[in-house]
């Protein structure tokens, strides 16, 4: 049926208004409240809604035209029951009108066309404050600022009124990346309410979880990190390793993990860079001139690594009594933090639990890290048939900005071979 | 054919884009040499377009001040027109400001080669020189400003007395009876205004259904309603079939948006349909300069894809304006003197000199709507504002475009007599990042039409 519809109320002693824009069009679908055309009045300019949902059957006025209060504007059709309860009124409302119904959906905004680069933008900001499509809110000469600094303003976290940005705010930035701290503010990214969805409990973290989460977090923001698989033929040192335990005291029992700081130990010393820590600041690769092998150890308060010193100049004999003992002692939590200091390279063994393969994270600033994972018995092509071989799978993690994948590669293959020439393992200290 | 001594730095085209980076350049202590035909620089902009054009718009001011000022008990006998003086004015106020431009160049120590130049390689030009000879010139960098010229519609094979574009149109020899101005878009309305104003029965035909595309609806129809009353009909949603000229005139066949053809005679023609940028004939492909969608490409610091080579102004895209033209320039030559700079705007105003004026910058609600980009507006009538009645004046309105997020302000869009003098403001608060608190706590003096802006963010309150 069809419904006329007028220019409402505004205001009091308002009579008249100038059409000032005609938001449909013949044969448009209205919801109800939509704007259908904005009109000037001496005090405001105020939005006409429609006063049902339905179609718009004509329009009897246009731009410019001046219309009265209660003056017919246009005709519709209204859907069934969707009649706006009482007759329209506007607000007498020189508030601000509401945008032409956005979807929520769709505010995803289009950026707006970027200009071509010819290969001279900067590069994409490592973490972008400002959303896609959106400006940074910074003036002119804080941009400018910005860019001489090499700083990407979208990656600027404003801490001025409404998220502006300012000198000193691109300042802070600049310390912050200077300083090695990760220029991001998603590290603290708000928490949905998980509680929402079911029962949750909150656990305060012990201490070494906090150390370990930000020694983890630092690692993988700085470091680019490689992982390197290969395996390992430990079929005849494995032999010899049981036989020498069959007759060994308890204490001086002989493990994988300690045959494999000696066989690390040795191969650093032929390729020093794995056994570096970077100083990008100052455009230096630190070689430190001793080897302090790490091993990681699982105990029930969190993973902790005391460090064997000198391992390159002990014989396995030592470091495998060295290691016992400190691996007691770290479960019992009785080591001191001076022992878990000053470690160049890391062993984590997680051959003990199982496992085929993982990719450890390197324990910055060193630059790489061993995963050791279960050895497993094998059958290896020998030319002409299998035989069955223990082989143990190594993962070498490295940061790539100091070692190369050739060298990582080589590095590997090295404590490879070194594992399978049980021969050459030194026992005894080197004199 | 002698060769120039090879150029650190040449601009091609001097107009508010070249000029603007030639004497940057030089300020940062490099070697210039710009290549221009015409005697001073100042491009289209001061020699046939904005220059002019104000002046006549200034004149038209005048003639409808006083035909109104009846009511404020001030009258006055009608007007004597004298085109020829009128003209004249105009070209003295073109010499006045071009020449001391060209005094710029001199006092810079800027080369300037009168002539016209094509690039032959990637570091060469060749230039058809004004008093007849050609020569060559090696550069290190260049900056391409070659600019735009009006567009001539595919019924329209030459101009003529009769059929003008806006060149012909800003050096009138007579005052036509009627005038048809093919093209509703700002160029059209703003010289429409000035003939109406001399006399001139003036009709717009626009293929689109608004006038002035671009601009916000209701920001235009504050236009429209005085415009509706200066000119004999604004055809919008009408085409332009063909023109033949006949001894009385020129006859038009205009079809409307029912398909219904009709044919007028007029005095005259004038083709304002767009402009298109100069990027024939001037050896882009030799240099290795390549386009997209008709413009030169360039990426934020200017730069051309051929190494060296800079563009800036109309040539790189729209807006065609010559504002943007000199802040591109000022980036151009910083770039090319080696400092750090980028072509990096929140917005860019644009203004229609037309009576009353409209202005805007940054978001318009239209491309809100266009992007689904979420807004919240304030508008407020200048009638509202004591300045605009003490004006003899009731029309007028602001605008201000929030981000209802965090209440920064997008977009500003105004209409009313001055709007283009106050545009600014919203343009410095777009790009200072502001908020509409920011506009509405800054002191705004009494009474002014600037109140106009504090009184529509003091809206956003509500």
């Amino acid at each position: 049926m069809k419904q006329e519809i007028r220019v409402p109320e505004v205001s009091d002693g308002v009579v008249k208004g100038i059409v000032i824009g005609v938001s449909v069009a013949v044969g448009d679908r209205v919801e109800v409240d939509q704007t259908l055309l904005e009109m000037e009045t001496d005090k405001a300019v105020v939005a006409v809604p429609s006063p049902f949902t339905g179609t718009i059957s004509a329009i009897l006025v246009e731009d410019g035209q001046e219309v009265d209060i209660g003056q017919v504007i246009m005709e519709g059709e209204p859907e069934d029951g969707t009649q706006a309860a009482a007759p329209p009124s506007v607000q007498a409302a020189p508030a601000a009108a509401e945008a032409p119904a956005p979807t929520p959906a769709a505010v995803a905004v289009a950026a707006p066309a970027a200009k071509p680069t010819a290969g001279g933008a900067l590069p994409p900001p490592r973490t972008r404050v400002t959303p896609p499509g959106e400006v940074a809110p910074a003036s002119p000469i804080v941009r400018r600022f910005a860019r001489e600094l090499g700083v990407d303003i979208h990656a600027v976290a404003g801490t001025g009124p409404g998220g502006r940005i300012s000198e000193q705010d691109v300042r802070e930035f600049v310390k912050g990346v200077m300083a090695g701290a990760t220029p991001t503010a998603a590290v603290s990214r708000p928490l949905p309410d998980f509680a929402k969805w079911g029962a949750v409990e909150r656990q305060p973290l012990s201490q070494v979880r906090k150390i370990t989460a930000e020694a983890m977090a630092y690692a993988w923001a700085t470091a680019p990190r490689v992982t390197q698989d290969d395996k390992a033929d430990i079929t005849e040192i494995e032999a010899y390793r049981k036989n020498f335990n069959a007759s060994a005291a308890p204490e001086a029992k002989l493990t994988m993990t300690a045959i494999l700081v000696r066989v690390v130990a040795e191969t650093l010393r032929e390729f020093p860079q794995l056994n570096s820590s970077l100083d990008l600041a100052a455009g230096e690769l630190i070689l430190k001139q001793y080897i302090h092998i790490g091993v990681a150890v699982d105990t029930p308060g969190g993973l902790l690594v005391p460090v064997l010193r000198d391992a390159d100049k002990k014989g396995v004999a030592t470091l495998a009594s060295e290691l016992n003992t400190t691996a007691a002692k770290t479960r019992e939590r009785r080591i001191s933090p001076a022992d878990m200091e000053g470690g160049t390279f890391t062993i984590s063994n997680l051959g003990g639990i199982g496992g085929t393969g993982f990719t450890p994270i390197v324990y910055a600033p060193q630059v790489a890290i061993l995963g050791v994972s279960r050895a497993e018995m094998e059958p290896v092509w020998q030319g002409t048939d299998f035989a069955p071989r223990l082989r143990m799978p190594l993962s070498l993690s490295y940061d790539h900005r100091v070692v190369d994948g050739a060298d990582g590669a080589r590095f590997l293959r090295r404590i490879c071979e070194a594992l399978e020439q049980p021969d050459e393992l030194v026992m005894e200290d080197p004199s | 054919m002698s060769a120039l001594d090879k150029a650190p730095l040449v601009i091609v085209g001097a107009g508010p884009g070249g000029y603007a980076a030639a004497f940057k350049a030089a300020d940062l202590g490099l070697e210039v040499t710009i290549v221009e035909p015409e005697l001073n620089p100042g491009g289209v902009c001061l020699h046939r377009g904005c220059i002019p054009s104000k002046a006549f718009l200034h004149a038209a001011k005048v003639i409808r001040e006083a035909e109104t000022s009846d009511e404020m008990g001030v009258t006055f006998a009608a007007p004597t027109l004298d085109i020829d003086k009128m003209r004249a004015w105009k070209d003295g106020i073109v010499e006045a400001l071009t020449s001391g431009l060209g005094g710029k160049v001199e006092k810079k120590k800027i080369r300037h080669v009168r002539g016209r130049a094509r690039f032959t390689g990637p570091k060469s030009l060749h230039i058809d020189l004004v008093d007849g000879g050609e020569t060559t010139l090696e550069f290190d960098q260049a900056i391409l400003a070659t600019g735009s010229r009006p567009t001539l519609p595919p019924f329209v094979t030459s101009l003529s007395e009769r059929v003008i574009d806006s060149t012909g149109a800003l050096d009138p020899k007579r005052i036509p009876e009627s005038l048809l101005v093919i093209g509703g878009g700002y160029i059209g309305l703003e010289l429409g205004s000035v003939y109406a104003a001399l006399g001139t029965k003036i009709t717009v035909v626009e293929m689109l259904p608004q006038i002035m595309t671009g601009a916000d609806r209701d920001l235009v129809s504050q236009v429209k309603r005085r415009l509706d009353k200066q000119f004999e009909a604004i055809l919008t949603n009408t085409k332009v079939l063909g023109l033949e000229e006949r001894p009385d005139g020129v006859a038009v066949t205009m079809e409307d948006k029912k398909g219904e053809q009709s044919s007028q005679v007029f005095d005259q023609v004038l083709v304002s349909v767009g402009r298109r940028p100069n990027v024939d004939g001037i050896g882009l492909e030799e240099a290795g300069i390549e386009l997209e969608d008709g413009f030169v490409k360039v990426d934020a610091l200017r730069r051309t894809t051929a190494a060296g080579v800079f563009a800036i102004g109309d040539v790189t895209g729209q807006p065609m304006l010559a504002h943007k033209a000199t802040h591109e320039g000022n980036v151009a030559a910083e770039v090319a003197a080696g400092k750090t700079a980028a072509f990096e705007p929140r917005g860019i105003p644009a203004v229609c000199f037309t009576d009353p004026e409209v202005a805007w910058v940054g978001l318009t609600e239209t491309e809100a709507r266009e992007k689904k980009i979420e807004i919240k507006t304030a508008k407020i009538p200048w009638r509202s504002i004591g300045r605009t009645l003490t004006l003899g004046r009731d029309d007028g309105m602001t605008k201000i475009i929030i981000d209802p997020t965090n209440d920064r302000v997008l977009g500003v869009g105004l209409a009313g007599p001055g709007a283009g003098e106050l545009i600014s403001e919203a343009a410095l608060a777009i790009e200072m990042a502001a908020r509409w608190q920011d506009l509405a706590l800054t002191i705004h003096p009494h009474p002014t039409l600037s109140e106009s802006i504090m009184e529509a963010a003091e809206m956003f309150f509500a």
